[in-house]
């Protein structure tokens, strides 16, 4: 078996002017699968990460009506942490080593995933050939997949994106419960900023370079906890069928003002799979074949502490137009996006770079106060993103290819034909992203 | 408001060496003359690795804030809510650095207005560079 520590550089498509893709309509998603989310770990081994990982990657391999040994590729990523940590030295609960195999590292399958852990536990998977680590998020693994499949290192490829999540709040433990921290990590983690401060800091910018304001954020709001409630993979949906009113938003407490708690996603436990094959092979497959017409990739670095606005608008301009160039079309042929709103308040910053429907910078706010459903005309975030099913940072893939295969159910997007989808992130200014398409060209 | 202490680590040492001192360093790259702020071992831009430290000027200006009421960090949670600021340089307004703005009103930061650098010491007794607002 070929294993690749961590997939290179070179699968990513990040270079400016990348040109149609080389292997544009030569990869076709084929099957999706999902365990159910849950809050947190309830201690039960088979819902550790582990297990709803496996149960996910069953899911998906079934939904295509593939067999096992048919699969012969695996891309992960093995992150698996919301902001929850085993503790150090903490036991193993007996009941998780007696239920799996375990490998060499006691974190594999409880608090990470691990290929070698997969294996071992996924008896089935007896013809994989290659195996690769994508880290950072689904979306980082569903490009490098593709790009393997295009260059012939696997035909038929399973790729798993998980997340645990366990007792006691987000981020809260660790250094930041300590007396000390070492000097790097100070300089950035001293005064105490949460998760959502950078992107909290760019809303400000925004808002006051172009007049705008976070009440304006409301419908967006409203919009993806309405799409979320109708995703019934996705948390809200499964355990708090609750709307978004716009009077709840404005209400809600603030976390690093302007960011509120709504404009955070929900940490939770959740797995998602995919399969992936070749064009070719997907014509035999149990569901319609969704064909990726592209990838590409954002890796700018801030200048200093944060990225300013002017730095995000610049790299979302880049980072749009390489999207367009590489699947060989334009905004126009967008039929509705998904891009990224693990904080809702930069989903405006991925829209704008990709002018989607004609807007400009500075105007996605306004867009918002119109007809952004999926029953309109310019259907937004119709997975309901992060913000609408819980963290998992692949809801928005999810939904693209259900949304092409006509099966998202009371999601279906019926104002426009569901023929060309965007999806991915996650920041503005650094992330992966994924054109998915009905046909092949 | 108090704050972790600090252990400098190799890539920061000087930096935290000339805050006990009550100097404001930021690393330069000899090369292209640039200065970055996280240092880093390399330079961001030309990726010599010829880093040395300069001596700033301790002004600057509010570029952007934030008022955190629900942190990470246990040893603010008394004191929340607080601001958190983005200051920039008057030496090279690229560079930013993280204030809580000592003195100043969660929420009542007056943004673009000028702030200079004093020196706050952490939990260990290791001083950190914060600024203030300038009446």
């Amino acid at each position: 078996m070929k294993y690749v520590e961590e997939a290179p550089r070179t699968l990513y498509r990040s270079q400016e002017n990348p040109g149609v893709w080389e292997h544009k309509g030569k990869v076709a998603a084929v099957g999706i699968g999902h365990a159910p989310t849950c809050r947190r770990w309830d201690n039960d081994p088979e819902t550790c990460v582990g297990g709803i990982s496996i149960r996910a990657m069953r899911q998906a391999m079934a939904d295509a009506g593939v067999d096992p040994s048919d699969v012969d590729g695996l891309v992960i990523d093995p992150v698996t942490t919301t902001g929850a940590y085993w503790e150090k030295g903490k036991p193993i609960p007996q009941d998780m080593l007696d239920r799996w195999v375990s490998t060499d590292d006691p974190l594999d399958g409880l608090a990470q995933n691990s290929i070698a852990w997969l294996l071992k536990n996924m008896p089935e998977l007896t013809g994989v050939q290659f195996a690769m680590n994508a880290s950072g998020c689904m979306s980082r693994a569903i490009v490098a997949a593709v790009q393997a499949i295009g260059d012939g290192e696997a035909n038929t490829v399973l790729v798993l994106k998980a997340w645990h999540n366990f007792e006691g709040r987000y981020y809260q433990g660790g250094a930041n419960a300590g007396a000390g921290l070492p000097g790097t990590a100070a300089l950035r983690n001293l005064w105490g900023a949460p998760a959502c401060y950078s992107t909290a800091m760019q809303f400000n910018e925004y808002c006051r370079k172009y007049g705008k304001s976070h009440e304006m954020m409301a419908p967006f709001m409203e919009n993806s906890r309405r799409n979320g409630l109708n995703f019934p993979e996705g948390y809200w949906a499964q355990h708090r069928p609750e709307e978004l009113t716009e009077e709840d938003y404005l209400a809600a407490r603030w976390i690093a003002k302007p960011a509120s708690l709504f404009d955070n996603d929900i940490p939770i436990m959740c797995s998602g799979a995919y399969l992936f094959t070749t064009a070719e092979r997907a014509k035999d497959m149990a569901q319609k074949p969704v064909y990726i017409l592209n990838h590409a990739s954002s890796r700018r670095p801030a200048r200093s502490m944060l990225p300013t606005l002017e730095e995000v608008e610049d790299e979302t301009g880049r980072t749009g137009a390489k999207i367009y160039e590489g699947a060989g079309i334009t905004a126009d042929d967008l039929s509705f996006e998904n891009m990224y709103d693990g904080f809702s308040l930069f989903h405006q910053f991925h829209l704008e770079g990709l002018h989607f429907r004609g807007i400009g910078f500075g105007e996605a706010l306004d867009f918002y106060q119109t007809d952004i459903s999926i029953s309109g005309p310019n259907p937004v975030s119709p997975s309901g993103g992060n913000i609408g099913a819980g963290r998992s940072r692949f809801w928005m893939h999810t939904d693209c290819i259900q949304q092409i295969q006509g099966r998202a159910g009371a999601r279906q997007i019926t104002g426009v034909k569901p023929e060309v989808g965007v999806s991915g992130g996650p920041m503005p200014n650094g992330g992966d992203f994924t054109v998915w398409g009905v046909s092949p060209d | 408001m108090p704050k972790q202490g600090v252990v400098p680590d190799d890539l920061t040492a000087p930096f935290w060496a000339a805050a006990n001192e009550g100097r404001l360093v930021i690393q330069k790259c000899e090369s292209c003359n640039r200065l970055q702020h996280p240092p880093a071992r390399v330079c961001g831009e030309c990726r010599a690795d010829t880093m040395s430290w300069a001596e700033m000027s301790g002004k600057g200006h509010i570029y952007n804030y934030g008022v955190v009421h629900d942190g990470p960090v246990r040893m603010l949670h008394e004191d929340q809510p607080f601001n958190v600021a983005v200051i920039t340089l008057d030496d090279d307004p690229d560079i930013q650095m993280f204030s809580h703005l000592p003195g100043t009103p969660a929420d009542q930061v007056p943004v673009k207005g000028a702030v200079e650098v004093v020196f706050e010491e952490t939990a260990n007794g290791q001083k950190v560079p914060e600024w203030r607002v300038v009446e």
